[in-house]
């Protein structure tokens, strides 16, 4: 892990890359991956290699019917997992090779959530976002305070301060679990299907707050959803994948073909063009 | 909000150092000979200026050579097995673990007899006959740890009534090979070692084995302590530490053999005490709350003071014989662990 040549990777190579597109803060760069029960057997899954870039700012939502990598990417981006191929850079680093606090320092996950064990209220949760910046002992200070605050301040949370995590709606368990990934002070910020559980007031809410996010905070949100229509929205960029392949990459409207979607997801629908440029999907009956 | 600082830290630290203080006065105090507080205090006193000719009775060798010495060895257990547990808990994401329930002491009390009948066939060298019986727990206690979590697995999930499962019946199958051991040992020494399987403080330690003691339970628990915030995002399960910028596998790491050391000392000087590693983290959570920061000392002194406390009722209650301390705790600890596993499942 530490060997003198792969560590000297995490760093860009200034001579060779071409940094023309400097603003570039996420760069997925031909990553795949595979999965298989042991490593004899033909892999049970792949992930065929992907490709994509987004600056900050940028919300990118990841698509797809289940079982076509969604995740597998996330982690990937993440660098959670090591790809079989490729690499991912943030700001120039490996995200896989980075170590788990340099790495928490860039990258915020929210995942589907874990039931606790024990209760604990809101802001010790939001305080577990200062993890990754402890100092010895890791007692958090007046600024870890300070930033937690904001932080619940700025996803509209401040009055839950006080609760019990386990005694608050599932919408505002979400925003909490947001806050304290805003306390990492993320460049990178990854959801994985954030609006699971959600009432359709809620998604809404929550992806119009990332939207706000990303634009004061330039974070480069990525994004997993199931939510074809607050994709087309919010989303600035639109990965569709199936069965492990990227299909298409680009805006929701180059992406949003009707044919496409009907053969990605096994459906019949239509696409519209909203009054906002935006493509919106209605379904049809089936029968 | 109001985040853990070390100032209230120190302070809950000091009110249960007093408490700890105040039990191990009246511990001492307290058993088959009298004594009075005040030359209980001069005896004390004599005793660290090193003036032991000046005692005030022959009753003072016994406070200071017999009760004191089992009252420090009931401290440094209580406190070992109260950290292991809470440890334990973490680790396997378990509210209901410890190392008694897991089997883990049972693993520890057969890896101390399997050292205690191989050790006179080895030629070994003193400072390591010293240390061999409770290395023989150590590596008892974590090989079973590594079975009973490894059993605990269902589909690459630990799950949690498996994992207890898993520990009744390890600590069940573990103690069917102590007892057919033990079985070939003479009359006097059975006796001997089933009070001791039961949980026991009576016998007095070599001194090398207090240093080992000592330094073993210092050393681990501080290795536990630097881990404590991560501890708490472990809780939250191992992706989200991930994520949170926890080393998780070398957390992990740390914490298992820690734990693992501090279960097998206690376990080698006293048996199989059960309960206080469940039960002691339980009540520290609802006084100060489930953050390992402050949850490791307060159960460190808490443990201490649950187990001075046991002991001293082991050898009070039906004096001048003496119960073994392990049937003390268990008496309160089972009923208490019905009622958490019932809550739970509730």
């Amino acid at each position: 892990m530490s060997s003198p040549a792969q560590s000297s990777s995490a760093w860009p190579n200034v001579g060779d890359a071409p940094r023309a597109s400097s603003d570039v803060r996420l760069s997925v760069e031909q990553v795949s991956y595979a999965y298989s029960a042991n490593p004899s057997q033909a892999p049970l899954f792949t992930l065929e290699a992907n490709s994509f870039q987004s600056r900050p700012g940028e919300i990118v939502a990841i698509l797809g019917p289940n079982a076509s990598g969604k995740s597998t990417l996330l982690k990937l981006i993440a660098g959670a997992l090591a790809p079989l191929s490729g690499r991912v850079l943030l700001d120039g680093f490996v995200t896989h090779t980075l170590a788990p606090r340099a790495r928490a320092q860039r990258i915020a996950m929210v995942q589907q959530e874990t039931p606790l064990l024990f209760p604990a209220r809101a802001w010790e949760f939001v305080l577990q976002g200062r993890h990754p910046y402890g100092r010895s002992l890791r007692f958090e200070n007046e600024e870890d305070v300070l930033i937690a605050r904001n932080a619940l301040a700025q996803v509209g949370a401040e009055h839950l301060s006080d609760r019990w995590m386990n005694e608050i709606s599932g919408g505002e368990r979400q925003r909490v679990i947001l806050a304290r990934a805003l306390c990492q002070q993320p460049l990178l910020l990854l959801l994985d299907e954030p609006t699971l559980h959600l009432d359709i007031g809620a998604q809404v809410d929550l992806l119009a707050t990332l939207r706000r996010l990303a634009a004061e905070n330039r974070y480069t949100v990525v994004v997993v959803t199931h939510e074809l229509n607050l994709a087309a929205e919010y989303a600035d960029q639109v990965v569709l994948l199936q069965k492990g392949k990227s299909l298409r990459v680009g805006s929701p409207a180059s992406v949003y073909q009707r044919d496409l979607l009907e053969e990605v997801f096994h459906t019949p629908l239509t696409v519209e063009q909203g009054s906002n440029g935006r493509p919106r999907v209605n379904l049809l009956p089936t029968s | 909000m109001r985040p853990i600082t070390l100032q209230r830290l120190l302070l809950q630290c000091g009110i249960l150092a007093l408490i700890l203080f105040a039990v191990v006065v009246v511990a001492l105090k307290l058993g088959a000979v009298p004594v009075s507080l005040y030359g209980l205090g001069r005896d004390l006193i004599s005793v660290l200026l090193r003036q032991t000719s000046q005692l005030s009775s022959g009753y003072g060798m016994i406070v200071i050579e017999i009760r004191l010495p089992r009252i420090l060895l009931a401290i440094v257990v209580g406190a070992s097995l109260s950290v292991a547990g809470t440890s334990f808990q973490a680790l396997l994401r378990n509210p209901l673990a410890d190392p008694y329930v897991l089997g883990v002491s049972m693993g520890a009390a057969l890896g101390a007899i399997l050292a205690l009948i191989a050790e006179p066939h080895l030629a070994l060298p003193v400072w390591l006959a010293a240390l061999f019986t409770p290395l023989g727990a150590f590596l008892g206690a974590a090989a079973t740890i590594a079975a009973v979590y490894l059993l605990g697995l269902r589909e690459g999930q630990i799950d949690s009534a498996t994992l207890l499962l898993a520990g009744i019946i390890s600590s069940s199958f573990l103690s069917a090979i102590i007892m057919f051991l033990l079985t070939t040992l003479t009359g006097r020494d059975f006796r001997g070692m089933t009070f001791w399987l039961m949980g026991d403080l009576s016998s007095p330690l070599q001194s090398s084995l207090r240093w080992v003691l000592g330094i073993g339970f210092l050393v681990a628990t501080g290795a536990i302590y630097t881990t404590a915030a991560d501890l708490n995002l472990l809780l939250a399960g191992e992706k989200e530490a991930m994520h949170l910028g926890v080393d998780v596998r070398r957390v992990r790491l740390v914490v298992y053999i820690a734990a693992s050391i501090l279960t097998g000392l206690a376990v080698s000087v006293s048996g199989a005490i059960g309960y206080v590693g469940l039960l002691v983290p339980h009540v520290m959570r609802l006084l100060f709350g489930s953050d390992h920061r402050t949850l490791l000392p307060t159960a460190a002194f808490g443990g201490a003071i649950a187990v001075v406390i046991a002991d001293t009722l082991a050898r009070t209650v039906v004096a001048p014989s003496e119960l073994p301390v392990g049937a003390m705790t268990a008496l309160v600890g089972a009923p208490l662990f019905i009622y958490l596993l019932r809550r739970r499942m509730a």
